[in-house]
């Protein structure tokens, strides 16, 4: 049992340690990520202007910007390996959870590294009031990781069928749904500078709508992938 | 066919004793008779996308396709139900709150899933391969299928609505008369009846659809 998981975990880190690889290769998927986040965040910036906005538009653009740069970063996580040819060796050498898990950790940390730069760039670009950082960090890092896991076992969905093109965001949205409502509403509070205790309602539905999905990711993505 | 006369019959008479039997409620007036047909047809919608998401388990455990069919038919079933009760849900919002459409929790969740459904028929008008598609949709279904509890109960109790108490509330009590009691259930038990109906024809569709691919085989 033991073992098991032992042989498990580095198998994943193994599908990890490929993708980053590939991806340091040609870092064409960071590149574009990020690009598409900084262009969004610029237009974002000369449309609004010299207006000052409030808290609950901040919070909204926020994950507007983070929500559809993810949903074009993270579609390609499974395309890739399909356009390539890749996918049948993937499918034959490993278990098809530790894809899940390697593939989630790959674009968790894509999905980190896109926020590292985009929301500085936005305090910059639209100064918000940042009232309390550390709940902010808390409510981005919390989102990320629900966000990623909708997405990675989505984006597997997505890579097998025959039309790949908006696919991803028309599924991703009604699932997203109540994750985005309780992060936009967290960031908000983040920005008005409230104290922890007072977002404990959004941190608790981000912490459980990650949960619940990256179980039933694990659960299902057994009959995604195989063929 | 006795019983789907007798069920005609039983419509009629909901129908009848809805405007003339039941008296409206206290403050409302008449608008609200509006709930004998509202609350029934988000009671089915509910229905056929529960059926929908137990079939589509049923598929991924057994890999048969008429569980497939079945997910879908009844996907298509709850989201006609569900696009009926928006609609009687919006002209009551229009008399009470003023607005069709206004953003309440409740609209909110029903929008999303409506969405969810429609996105759900997107996925399978982008996979060829029937099998493959049976698969990747079923998966979809149960995933859309756990947003549900944070829309209906989690969203709600963070933001207030302005929606009346659903029938089987907190406290457990119906907030009724007689008259307008036997009314309403005679209505879901009416509307839960066409739901069986279709259902029964979905049955028949399906195996007549299985035959025919034999046959085209043979």
């Amino acid at each position: 049992m033991v073992t098991g998981f032992f042989i498990w975990v580095k198998q994943a880190a193994a599908i990890l340690q490929k993708d980053i690889k590939v991806e340091f290769r040609t870092k064409y998927s960071l590149n574009s990520f990020l690009m598409f986040a900084l262009t969004t965040l610029v237009l974002v910036s000369f449309s609004v202007g010299p207006y000052l906005l409030d808290e609950v538009v901040h919070s909204a653009l926020i994950w507007i910007i983070l929500f559809f740069s993810a949903m074009g970063g993270l579609a390609r996580s499974f395309v890739k390996e399909q356009e390539k040819g890749t996918v049948y060796a993937l499918k034959l050498s490993a278990v098809p959870e530790t894809v899940y898990l390697g593939k989630f950790i790959y674009n968790l940390s894509l999905l980190f590294l896109v926020i590292i730069i985009v929301i500085p760039f936005y305090i910059f670009f639209l100064s918000p009031p940042v009232g309390n950082p550390g709940l902010l960090a808390l409510v981005l890092f919390l989102g990320s990781l629900g966000l990623a896991a909708a997405s990675t076992i989505l984006a597997a969905i997505v890579s097998q069928a025959n039309v790949k093109g908006n696919l991803l965001p028309v599924l991703a949205f009604p699932i997203l749904l109540p994750l985005l409502t309780a992060a936009i509403n967290g960031t908000r509070l983040a920005l008005e500078g409230f104290p922890l205790g007072k977002a404990m309602a959004e941190l608790q539905i981000l912490i459980s709508f990650f949960a619940i999905m990256f179980t039933v990711s694990l659960l299902l993505f057994n009959f995604v992938w195989e063929t | 066919m006795t019983w789907k006369i007798a069920l005609g019959i039983w419509m009629a008479l909901v129908i009848a004793a809805s405007f003339l039997y039941a008296p409206p409620a206290l403050g409302l007036g008449e608008v609200s008779r509006i709930i004998f047909y509202h609350v029934p047809l988000a009671w089915v919608a509910v229905l056929a996308y529960l059926v929908s998401m137990v079939n589509a388990v049923q598929y991924l455990r057994t890999g048969r396709m008429e569980f497939d069919r079945r997910t879908s038919f009844n996907a298509e079933i709850g989201t006609v139900f569900a696009l009926l009760a928006t609609v009687t849900g919006a002209v009551f919002a229009k008399n009470t709150w003023g607005a069709y459409w206004n953003w309440d929790p409740r609209q909110t969740s029903i929008f999303v899933l409506l969405l969810i459904y429609a996105a759900y028929f997107a996925l399978r008008s982008a996979v060829e391969e029937e099998e493959q598609r049976a698969r990747l949709s079923s998966v979809y279904a149960i995933l859309a299928f756990l947003t549900v509890p944070f829309l209906v109960f989690i969203i709600p109790r963070v933001y207030s609505t302005l929606h009346p108490d659903p029938i089987i509330n907190v406290e457990g009590r119906l907030k009724m008369n007689t008259q307008m009691l036997q009314v309403f259930l005679a209505s879901l038990a009416g509307f839960t009846g066409i739901y069986f109906w279709i259902y029964n024809l979905q049955t028949r569709i399906i195996k007549l659809q299985e035959k025919f691919k034999k046959d085209m085989r043979g």
